[in-house]
């Protein structure tokens, strides 16, 4: 088997002291522009890229190797573009010169990404240098030309009860000539919100990142924080957090399931799955205190043990809808005229999943197959048996159908490890860190990987925290699916994304 | 098909049933609702949802408003896809200096009189995110705020409490 050029150059370093569970390695300039080229050639899958005070990390990934950071020193306020060689790193390059002033040589794009000339402020994680407040609308849009071309402006106060945006559609009559994004409207500030603050505190910021995978945001915060410190959480809290990680999967995906259908006008399906998704609801109410479990997860363990009659409720609650799920299953597949609203729509194609290692039901309809559980398996889902559904129809009933797939057996684990549930305590506290040190983790929510990576400083806060979102190697590939679209079929393409502002926009 | 929907027929409905007057519970608040909002409005009382920088678990909840276990409309209160056929507007935060101008635009488009409703404690306060360069805070430091409803995010139950709370200053105000 040929091994990949990174590994190579990789195998050659010390990696740093104190980064676990996987490696770090410090690079110089010329490495890392060979490392961005080879992501370009395909040797590996970007999994994040993001600003520090003076050097900028990149996460990556050549299976069969794990998960590994390497990280450039900055040199003259600029480091070498990966987005040049490796379109996914275009994005992330325009928010760290946003966040941090670092500069992207040879970028292909300099625009502002999450900087809209609002803050008064210049790389306010950096140099943060006064600037005047602009008008939002000064943006450069691509160009588009083209004999009978017309823009439709979107956003960002949309129609419905979503997350603000700004989409550009520029149409040729009915169809989508191109789609572009523009985001950031939600950005918070949470890098620097999760800088210098105890843990307590990040574990609470970085559970209201985004809402709706709060769980899974969580899991990913404790998981980091507890290879930092070389800690494991105990069985009990382990099964815990699995039981909660898939309600709140079963939960969205009962949710976009409904919604999808709704977007193609068939109400049915959407009233009954919102009547599931809220039994789901109740359940974790009833169980652990809170609908979303916000805040149930912490590093080292669980804040609340669940009581046998909770655990009976939310057995009870799996019984209920399961067999009716199946019928609402079967009413999709024997409605052809919502398949002929979901089959063929929104076509994104295996090659850009690969490229962009888009996670989640966007990767896994396009037959990318991959799923942190399983490929990255950390406990409770490390040894156990599950099938991660994979299709490549690459559309819209594709994405409809993993979710399908995926509800049916996270409702098989979680009535396994509630049946199966260790004994003991639900918290181990957690130790003073003994010096610096770093962890990572990468944990599969609902719509896909979320990867977050941490340094702790010797006075026990976090001294650096990043999250960053399956969204933002999916928001691109929503511009590539509505082309060549009616516009409206657009919520519906959106809704089978189902993609996170306020997770991207941090 | 058929077979779900005769089913459907014969099923009892979902809707949380009436609970007793004493529990405090949703028909209370639901008959209070559709009194005092007729009164005011005639029968119905149309939200915009803004969300100004919310980290989405708020949108959550009031997107269960319209579930048929909650079912708002059937007190008359309906969601509307633009600020232009609003009567209320519920929006959420901490208000994002990047949301600031849309904000203040979407309540210029709505038409007077018109309620705002802060909801969340992002909304009402600025939760966890106080202090950051890219918030301005809670909604009341953008535009004039009628109704504070919290909660993090608040249970569907509160923001229909809360909803009643607002028709009762309403009506209050226009009797002035």
């Amino acid at each position: 088997m040929d091994t990949s050029p990174i590994t190579t150059i990789l195998a050659r370093l010390t990696p740093v002291r104190f980064h676990a569970p996987w490696q770090r390695f410090d690079v110089d300039a010329q490495m890392w522009t060979a490392i961005a080229k080879s992501l370009g050639d395909g040797a590996g899958d970007l999994l994040g890229l993001w600003g520090d005070a003076n050097a900028v990390h990149m996460a990556l990934r050549t299976p069969p190797a794990d998960p590994c950071v390497i990280s450039l020193a900055i040199a003259e306020g600029k480091f070498p573009s990966v987005g040049r060689f490796h379109a996914p790193a275009i994005r992330f390059e325009r928010a760290i010169s946003d966040l941090y002033g670092h500069r992207p040589a040879d970028a292909p794009d300099r625009r502002a990404w999450l900087d809209h000339g609002q803050w008064e402020l210049r790389a306010p994680l950096g140099a943060r240098l006064p600037a005047p407040r602009h008008d939002p609308v000064d943006y450069e849009f691509l160009d588009v030309r083209g004999h009978g071309l017309h823009q439709i402006p979107v956003g960002p106060v949309h129609a419905g009860i979503i997350e603000p945006g700004h989409f550009r559609f520029t149409a040729n009559g009915e169809t989508v000539a191109r789609l572009e994004e523009r985001l950031g409207y939600v950005h918070k500030g949470i890098d620097g919100l999760l800088t210098g603050v105890d843990l307590a505190g990040a574990a609470r910021i970085a559970a209201r990142t985004s809402g709706d995978s709060t769980v899974a945001l969580s899991f990913a915060f404790s998981r980091a924080v507890e290879a930092a410190l070389g800690i494991d959480a105990p069985p009990r809290a382990v099964a815990l957090r699995g039981v909660m990680a898939e309600l709140e999967r079963i939960a969205n995906h009962f949710g976009d399931i409904g919604a999808i259908c709704n977007d193609a006008a068939f109400a049915l399906i959407h009233a009954h799955c919102g009547i599931f998704r809220e039994r789901v609801l109740a359940a974790c109410d009833r169980a652990f205190g809170h609908r979303l479990m916000m805040d149930r997860i912490v590093p080292g363990g669980v804040s609340q043990d669940i009581a046998a009659d909770d655990s009976a409720a939310i057995v009870a609650a799996l019984d209920d809808i399961a067999p009716r799920f199946d019928e609402i299953v079967a009413l999709y597949d024997d409605t052809p005229s919502l398949q002929d609203r979901t089959c063929a729509t929104g076509y994104v194609a295996p090659d850009l999943v690969n490229r962009w290692a888009a996670g989640g039901h966007v990767g896994r309809a396009s037959g990318r197959d991959f799923d942190a559980r399983r490929d990255l398996a950390y406990p409770p889902y490390l040894g156990l048996a599950f099938a991660v559904p994979v299709y490549t129809a690459g559309d819209v009933d594709a994405r409809v159908r993993v979710r399908i797939d995926e509800t049916q057996a996270s409702m098989r684990m979680i009535r396994y490890w509630l049946a199966n549930l260790p004994g003991g305590a639900v918290f181990a506290p957690l130790p003073q860190a003994s010096g610096l040190c770093e962890g990572m983790a990468v944990v599969e929510a609902f719509r896909g990987d979320i990867l977050l990576w941490l340094r702790i400083a010797a006075d026990g806060a976090v001294a650096r925290c990043h999250m960053r979102d399956a969204s933002w190697f999916q928001w691109p590939l929503l511009e590539a699916a509505i082309e060549n679209n009616i516009v409206a079929d657009f919520p519906l393409c959106n809704k089978s994304f189902n993609c996170s502002y306020s997770g991207h926009d941090l | 098909m058929r077979t779900l929907l005769l089913k459907s027929l014969f099923a009892r409905p979902v809707t949380i049933t009436a609970p007793a007057a004493d529990d405090g519970g949703l028909d209370e608040l639901g008959r209070a609702l559709a009194a005092r909002g007729r009164r005011l409005f005639g029968r119905s009382l149309t939200i915009r949802e803004v969300d100004a920088g919310s980290c989405n678990g708020c949108e959550l909840e009031i997107h269960a408003l319209n579930n048929s276990v909650y079912d708002v409309e059937r007190f008359g209160l309906r969601f509307a896809a633009s600020p232009r056929h609003a009567d209320v507007l519920l929006v959420t935060g901490p208000v994002t200096h990047n949301m600031k101008i849309a904000l203040e635009r979407t309540y210029a488009a709505t038409p007077d009189p018109k309620w705002v409703v802060a909801v969340g404690d992002c909304g009402c306060g600025c939760g966890v995110f106080e202090g950051s360069y890219a918030v301005v805070g809670a909604v009341d430091k953008v535009i004039p705020v009628d109704l504070h409803i919290r909660g993090c995010p608040p249970r569907p139950i509160d923001l229909l409490r809360g909803l009643i709370a607002l028709v009762d200053k309403a009506t209050t105000r226009a009797g002035k």
